[in-house]
């Protein structure tokens, strides 16, 4: 009983104290051990969390029993649970992938950092989704941060130097904006506990300090989710990281930035004040539409797959925010359902990529010729994955975009239907480059010998393009959560 | 408003104009240089406005640190400039890092400045070619 009653506590320490252990331990296969125990105890941790919010409601836990709103609180609720659950299921999927992948694609010398660093990187995420106390948040933010920078900095080009440099300027940038608007909230407030701030903000609604800490939150998440057009830092950094690094921070990084979006805007702020006062509603509608269809259009051009799936990161980002601008529960619920829905695909796509660069040597549509030969099954789960990314029925890209449209014809607006259609055809236009170069172009003779993706990596990649499939047929766990998540965002400042 | 008044706003705004300078100050070398080294100096620079504009409000004229006694009325806040010990921390984290990074950058490239290394790489993924 005790242990349970810890867990929100372990769900954040367990990863957080792995990290360092596996630095004393150095070599590479006990770090790995180490690591797989971790991030496997954070799965089952997310899971029981999900369950207990799932009986008996929220789950409020004071940090060394300090009583909120003095003491840091963690909090866990429906929407909590269900992006720890997204983020741990993720990491326990990337992990045991990882060992083979970076094998070839980082010096041994510094595997046990990998591990390292993906732990750190793993307990900020979990920390930021986890704590209910705004400067907590910021913290676990660079925690997370350092450690992904680091990450990305372990590819094997050097551009990915540069990419990692550019992704710490501006995501300090952010981190920073973040800081400021949580500064001022508590200027205002004089609290930091989210909640709390939530129900304090009523009486200093609409002050100009309130409104410019909206201004300050709003582009410093934005920043770390990659809305467009502040995406310039992603598409390098997925393009340059090593595989298993590209998997993970595609399928969790961006997505934790959007619950810190949701998490200030309705439960601090309340929708009334981020929809009421100023024109937030339109400003995202924008973006949202701006980042479907240029970085949809952008990644059509692409040479190479990972640059190119990456381009199609910022074009899904687009459909996540749509939903939030919404203000409906279905839009909320279009919102996180594609968090999850995405960041199951985006994470299958690139891990498939991960096998494919290691038996073609790269992954540039010119290398990737033939690959439906070569690689079966490998190009017939990429197919899959684009499937879901353009929207087909059976797949989860159809959940998400079927509850976006219905959020849209709810508000009645028929030429936004139309827009999430018309955006759908892009995302076929860059998928069928892909099919293009795998099914109707002869296998270049100069590629590699026939090495096999290893069975720690298929199997991990394999169990993610199921999932895509399966929860494209039963929706009852996304949706489900999704929904009750939504209603929760809605129901307005705790 | 009176003059003295005027003054006293701007007196009390002090701190304010401070922060703004120095955060405006910041992102405009981040922006401006292409020099890998001031990009990192300037964001130096912009976080270290937020730590004022966290810890000047925390302080009261003529208060002390929260003591219970009698003797004292008036107590600043001490949480603000726990929280900025915090940032500090986060802050020389990411400028080590950032400086580490620049110097695999340097080895790399042989250049520190943006532009030029921008310009040495065209061309497809290089672990390509190294095969």
């Amino acid at each position: 009983m005790s242990l349970a009653q810890h867990l929100p506590a372990l769900q954040v320490v367990v990863p957080l104290l792995a990290a360092p252990l596996t630095v004393l331990l150095r070599r590479g296969s006990l770090a790995f051990g180490v690591a797989l125990a971790a991030s496997w105890f954070a799965l089952a941790a997310a899971i029981a969390l999900w369950l207990q919010v799932g009986e008996g409601g929220t789950i409020s836990y004071a940090i060394g029993s300090w009583p909120p709103p003095w003491g840091i609180e963690y909090r866990v609720d429906s929407l909590s649970a269900f992006v720890l659950v997204l983020v741990a299921g993720i990491a326990a999927v990337v992990l045991p992938y990882s060992r083979a992948s970076i094998e070839d694609e980082v010096p041994p010398q510094q595997h046990y950092l990998y591990y390292t660093m993906f732990l750190l990187c793993l307990a900020g995420l979990l920390g930021i989704t986890i704590t209910g106390d705004a400067f907590n948040v910021f913290v676990f933010l660079e925690i997370s941060s350092l450690a992904t920078y680091v990450l990305i900095a372990l590819g094997r080009d050097r551009r990915a130097l540069m990419a990692a440099y550019q992704y710490l300027i501006m995501g300090t940038i952010g981190a920073t904006f973040i800081v400021v608007g949580v500064g001022l909230l508590y200027l205002m407030t004089g609290t930091l506990n989210l909640a709390d701030m939530g129900r304090r903000i009523g009486s200093v609604q609409g002050t100009r300090p309130v409104l410019a800490a909206l201004a300050f939150l709003t582009v410093g998440i934005s920043l770390k989710l990659a809305l467009f057009p502040l995406h310039q830092w992603l598409p390098n950094a997925y393009t340059f990281a090593p595989s298993a690094v590209s998997a993970f921070l595609a399928a969790t990084a961006t997505k934790v930035a959007v619950y810190v979006l949701l998490r200030f805007y309705f439960s601090v702020f309340g929708q009334s004040q981020v929809f009421g006062q100023l024109p937030m509603q339109e400003a995202m509608l924008l973006l949202a539409l701006a980042g479907m269809f240029v970085a949809s259009t952008i990644a059509i051009f692409q040479a190479d797959l990972k640059r190119l799936f990456a381009y199609s990161s910022v074009g899904q980002i687009g459909y996540i925010i749509l939903g939030l601008s919404f203000d409906s529960v279905h839009g909320l619920t279009a919102t996180v359902v594609h968090l999850f829905n995405h960041g199951v695909t985006k994470g299958a796509i690139f891990m498939l990529l991960g096998g494919v660069a290691l038996v073609m040597g790269g992954t540039s549509l010119a290398r990737i010729q033939g690959l439906g030969q070569r690689m079966p099954l490998t190009s017939f789960g990429i197919v899959l994955c684009g499937l879901s990314l353009i929207g087909v029925p059976g797949t989860v890209g159809f959940v998400s975009k079927w509850y976006l449209i219905l959020a849209a014809l709810e508000r009645g607006q028929w030429w936004l239907v139309f827009l999430i259609v018309l955006s759908s055809l892009l995302a076929a236009a860059y998928v069928w480059r892909f099919v293009e170069a795998a099914y109707f172009r002869e296998p270049r003779k100069d590629t590699g010998d026939a090495v096999a993706v290893p069975w720690s990596m298929a199997l991990p990649a394999g169990l993610l393009v199921a999932a895509t499939v399966w929860f494209g047929l039963d929706t009852s766990f996304t949706v489900g959560s999704a929904a009750q998540a939504a209603a929760l965002l809605v129901g307005g400042p705790r | 408003m009176t003059p003295t008044g005027t003054a006293l706003t701007l007196g009390g705004h002090f701190t304010y104009f401070i922060t703004i300078f120095l955060m405006i100050g910041g992102l405009f070398i981040l922006i401006a240089r292409g020099n890998l080294i001031k990009k990192l100096v300037g964001l130096g620079i912009f976080q270290t406005s937020v730590y004022l504009l966290y810890i000047a409000p925390g302080k009261l004229v003529g208060g002390t640190a929260p003591i219970l006694s009698d003797a004292f009325t008036v107590y600043s806040n001490p949480l603000p400039h726990v929280l900025i010990l915090t940032a500090i921390v986060v802050g020389v984290a990411t400028l080590a890092l950032g400086l580490a990074l620049v110097v695999r950058i340097r080895e790399a490239y042989d250049s520190i400045e943006e532009d030029e290394i921008l310009g040495l790489d065209a061309g497809p993924v290089r672990h390509e070619e190294a095969r």
